[in-house]
């Protein structure tokens, strides 16, 4: 019963988060309702015993793609007017296409193709199961080759990112520690004798 | 539980990862402008792989890693064909980037990974490898074409590309998840065994394979699907255009049969009549647009679209015949489409592409070699006997007459014909017309070299087609 | 004690509030209620007395005295008053908020630093038995807090409506952005040589000496994590989201009496959070580095405070020393040595652990 009330609590906070981030006129406070979004869906899955996924989720969407999506949102000076504009006239599309995803989605869920009523309740497992080595178990014996896929796709999509945006280094005068710890008295520093003059 | 004789299977693959890896790593550290090492070394990768390929044909299809990897007599083939196909890419591409003097290193280091990509497509035998050898290749072609920054066509083409390869993508993905969901499996052949089994639930698998189906077209470029082929052609720096006309079209194309032969064969009545629908629309649209196009990027990219009606003639005959043809169609294609990009690459100069109508004028007058080069690259390309365009064309008629689709082979036939209007005007445009300018060509000697084999291969191969369609045979027919 | 705690209060107290059918949510609601307490009281004196002391080190450092007038009933005691008051004069002060700011998100700033900054306390286990929470994700669970405390300072300069404010904002989130993946890094090397996420197994696996401890074979990783921990805390020598020279004091440049305390409290309770975790992920934790010798080589918390004692000291000593870092060599040492050094040891740490290299991994 505890564990129903947490989970009505997160699920209210989900869905009211979620339809925030769309219906929130401020882009600034629509990311932080979606940042918000994600804490209540990573808290439903910590529910569900799956504490890395949970965790991850976390630490990834919350603490670095949201963080530079802010960032992003932040510098760019959003003018609402004109992504108003078109309302009226994308509407009857819009709302064919929503009603559609939904009629869609709701014959995927209710009906009796994917067996979804046949599925069991997940099993609660004791505290010694441990979701991130189940996790790292199958990501290395089973998955292993679509891992090391993924793993390829990701760098090439580093490669692509750098290779363009980066520009050739400007004349920035950029500071060599090496050189800088590597300079002795004598390189800087001449002693001259001379005479002192007379007066 | 992995096996160390997956581990074997696999090694092309992570040959060319590890390749490719290094060679990224080599390119940061090379302070060369012209990039020779990294090309050099693209070039070596490229052989390795291939020869490792060859290497490794297996006798008997075997599957690695949870059935979700296969090597069989297609794949091998396959696989090598691209290793080759892009090799003389890169060989175009190096020319031309030096050229324009825009050598960058990430361009092979990005095409190795695009033919890993491929390479992955080839032999997936689970609908998640599928989907990631799709998006590694994607990427790489994204970030290909984006690469030229100061052009604004190439970044205009490649947001054009990306979006809408990305719905391609997505498309193709949420097919994937209802196939998933109503089967339960992934892997291929317990998909098969499934979709067979469950016939009660057609609506539900028809409605996952028409998504399944939109997927593939967006990647070989099917009408209604071709939108982005002519923009992307004409917008992208040439050597990256003559890339995506290539090598990926073969993986295109490996895709469309793992997924629909081997993973819905069951369904064949439904997508058949899809593909026809497809096939006939792209024939039409293709060939009748080109018609009146004056760049010829733009114009080879409607023929692509022509062609790939052609290939989903083979693909929708439904036999293993068929599919054997329709693989001797593609490794045609991508032949003759990369000698005729290589032509447009050698015609340009710093500066200026040479890629309109006008600018090939009076070629037989400026070099009467590559002028009867590119005269071979046409008449294959029309398919005109005895050049090999003509045998792809030939081969796959003939399936889809056995298949009992007369009428579509006549439909097909009289496209051909109204396709050969606008190669032969190019090989008028060649012959009977002054030129505009008599600057001489400018090219490397391996770049004539291998551009005068390319073309003479599509001769010499017509001459005895009989070699390589064995080959589609015994890589198809089990 | 806490066992007096439950049998003589809680259960009592709850047996006459509640009904029976929930008493036991209740308990353990209180329980851990009370538990929250014992570590946030002292987490806070300690904060308070480390911006003491930090006034005072550095003083010597500079050979000045720092704070010495402020006293406590009447004696002078070295100035020992001086938090105290510090703190009344921040707690009466107006919290001014500017026109044109996001006035809720302007308050809710400060609530967003401190909250991850003292809920990662959750997982720090202070001995082989005392942990609120002795969860197997422990070190996830640290790395996802860590890396929320950026939002604080985000929506601060954000909401403020000041040039200053934002700048810092986005100087902290680019930083903040960069060290988290070294950091990550870090800890991951960690997790190759403990072989688990939760904390206690991590300083278990450390058993055995001085030298049984992670920081030997993972000595790069020390000095990354440290000092990432450093720039994550927005501390000097890595401070230009505050910046006072250039931009102020960057993102909190508008807040003033509580709101600005709130950021303060947070900022040292991350710098009490860094020692203690370098602590327990490098040196042993509760670990005594006499062990074997009788007394002396117990294990106990306090050997864990005298460990984060002096990583503390050593934040106070950087700010003494070392002179501002300038933006780009802030980000060229994020992203261009730690994260490569990180990446490389990584292997090496997986190479000890694979050949069972001892007396670490054996």
């Amino acid at each position: 019963m505890f564990e129903q009330i947490i989970y009505y609590i997160f699920a209210g906070l989900l869905i009211f988060s979620a339809s925030m981030v769309i219906t929130v006129r401020n882009p600034v406070m629509a990311a932080l309702f979606l940042v918000l979004s994600f804490f209540s869906s990573a808290a439903i899955w910590l529910l569900l015993e799956a504490e890395f996924l949970a965790i991850a989720l976390v630490l990834v969407y919350v603490g670095a793609v949201m963080v530079l999506f802010l960032f992003v949102v932040m510098m760019l000076d959003v003018n609402l007017a004109p992504l108003r504009e078109g309302f009226a006239r994308y509407l009857p599309v819009g709302v064919t296409v929503a009603v559609l995803m939904m009629i869609a989605m709701g014959l995927v869920v209710s009906s009796s193709y994917f067996k979804s009523d046949e599925i069991s309740a997940p099993v609660t497992l004791g505290p010694g199961y441990s979701n991130t080595t189940e996790l790292g178990q199958a990501l290395y014996t089973d998955y292993l080759y679509p891992f090391e896929i993924a793993g390829a796709i990701l760098l090439v999509a580093i490669i692509a990112a750098i290779s363009l945006t980066t520009r050739k280094p400007r004349s920035t005068k950029a500071q060599q520690p090496a050189l800088q710890v590597q300079v002795r008295k004598e390189d800087r520093i001449k002693i001259i004798k001379m005479e002192a003059e007379k007066q | 539980m992995i096996l160390q004789s997956d581990i074997v299977l696999l090694l092309p693959e992570i040959t060319l990862l590890s390749l490719a890896c290094a060679v990224l790593i080599i390119d940061t550290f090379s302070r060369d402008p012209l990039r020779n090492v990294t090309y050099l070394l693209g070039q070596l990768s490229l052989l390795i792989t291939a020869i490792l390929v060859i290497y490794l044909y297996p006798d008997e299809t075997t599957y690695a890693f949870g059935n979700s990897f296969v090597s069989d007599s297609m794949s091998t083939v396959l696989k090598a064909v691209i290793c080759v196909i892009t090799f003389v890419v890169f060989l175009y591409s190096h020319d031309y980037l030096k050229k324009h003097e825009w050598m960058k290193g990430e361009y092979f280091v990005l095409g190795l990974f695009a033919v890993l990509g491929m390479m992955v497509m080839v032999s997936a035998y689970s609908l998640l490898i599928v989907y990631l050898g799709l998006e590694l290749l994607s990427l790489s072609l994204y970030a290909m074409v984006a690469m030229h920054r100061e052009s604004q066509s190439a970044s205009e083409a490649a947001m054009k590309y990306f979006v809408l390869g990305s719905m391609a993508s997505g498309m193709l993905l949420y097919g994937i998840s209802i196939l998933y969901g109503v089967t339960g499996s992934l892997e291929l052949d317990a998909l098969a065994i499934q979709i067979s089994e469950h016939s009660e639930h057609g609506i539900l698998l028809v409605f996952g394979l028409v998504f399944v189906i939109v997927g593939i077209a967006f990647k070989l470029g099917a009408v209604p699907f071709h939108m982005w082929i002519p923009d992307v052609y004409q917008g992208a720096p040439t050597s990256v255009t003559l890339f995506i006309s290539s090598a990926p079209k073969i993986a295109a194309f490996a895709m469309a049969i793992r997924l629909l032969v081997n993973g819905m064969h069951p369904l064949l009545g439904d997508w058949q009549e899809i593909l026809i629908i497809l096939s006939v629309l792209s024939m039409a649209t293709g060939n009748i647009i080109a018609i009146s196009q004056s760049n010829i990027k733009r114009m080879l990219a409607y023929s692509t679209i022509a062609h790939i009606g052609f290939l989903l003639l083979g693909l929708l005959s439904g036999s293993q015949e068929g599919f054997a043809a329709a693989m001797f169609y593609v490794i045609t294609y991508a032949l003759m489409s990369t000698g005729a990009f290589g032509i447009v690459i050698l015609l340009s100069r710093r500066g200026f592409e040479s890629d309109n109508l006008d600018d090939i004028k009076g070629l037989a007058e400026r070099n009467p070699w590559f002028a009867f080069i590119m005269l071979i690259l046409m008449f294959s390309l029309t398919g005109a006997p005895p050049f090999l365009g003509f045998w792809a064309k030939w081969f796959v008629l003939k399936e889809v007459v056995a298949s009992g689709y007369v009428w579509l082979a006549a439909v097909a036939v009289l496209f051909a014909i109204i396709g050969a209007y606008y190669y032969i005007r190019i090989v008028k445009l060649m012959y009977f017309d002054k030129p505009e300018t008599m600057t001489a060509i400018k090219a490397s000697q391996q770049m004539r070299f291998a551009l005068s084999i390319n073309g003479l291969a599509l001769l010499i191969i017509g001459l005895m087609p009989g070699l390589l369609m064995s080959l589609c045979i015994t890589a198809l027919v089990q | 004690m806490m066992d007096l705690l439950r049998n003589f209060i809680i259960f009592p107290v709850t047996e006459i509030l509640f009904p029976s059918s929930i008493q036991p949510y209740a308990v353990l609601t209180l329980e851990t209620l009370a538990k929250i307490i014992a570590i946030i009281i002292p987490v806070m004196i300690t904060v308070l007395y480390l911006t003491f002391a930090e006034r005072k080190v550095i003083g010597y450092i500079q050979a000045r005295i720092g704070p010495n007038r402020v006293g406590l009933f009447g004696f002078r005691l070295w100035g020992f008053g001086q938090p105290i008051a510090d703190a009344v004069k921040l707690v009466l002060k107006e919290i001014v908020i500017p026109s044109g700011a996001n006035k809720t998100l302007f308050i809710m700033a400060p609530i967003l630093s401190i909250a991850p900054s003292l809920a990662a306390w959750a997982v720090i286990p202070f001995n082989d038995v005392m942990v609120l929470a002795n969860i197997n994700a422990g070190l996830l669970y640290i790395l996802a807090l860590t890396s929320l405390s950026v939002y604080g300072i985000i929506i601060a300069g954000w909401a403020s409506n000041s040039k200053y404010a934002f700048l810092g904002a986005m100087r902290s989130a680019a930083q903040i952005v960069a060290y988290e993946i070294a950091m990550g890094f870090a800890l991951v090397g960690v997790l190759i040589a403990a072989g688990s996420l939760n904390l206690g197994d991590i300083i278990q696996a450390q058993n055995g000496s001085v030298f049984h401890w992670f920081w030997l074979p993972l000595l790069p990783l020390v000095g990354v994590y440290f000092i990432s921990g450093v720039a994550e805390t927005n501390r000097a020598p890595f401070d230009v989201a505050e910046g006072e020279s250039e931009i102020v004091a960057g993102f909190h440049v508008e807040y003033g009496g509580l709101a600005f305390s709130v950021f303060f409290l947070a900022e040292y309770a991350n710098m009490i959070l860094i020692s203690m975790l370098t602590s327990i992920m490098f040196f042993g934790g509760w670990l005594s580095p006499f062990q074997g010798i009788p007394v002396l080589g117990a294990s106990s918390m306090f050997w864990l405070f005298a460990k984060a004692s002096f990583f503390l000291f050593m934040f106070l000593w950087f700010r003494a020393t070392f002179p501002r870092y300038r933006y780009d060599q802030i980000m060229r040492l994020g992203w261009k040595v730690f994260i490569p050094i990180t990446i490389v040891w990584l292997v090496v740490a997986a190479i000890l652990v694979v050949t069972g290299i001892p007396p670490w991994f054996d």
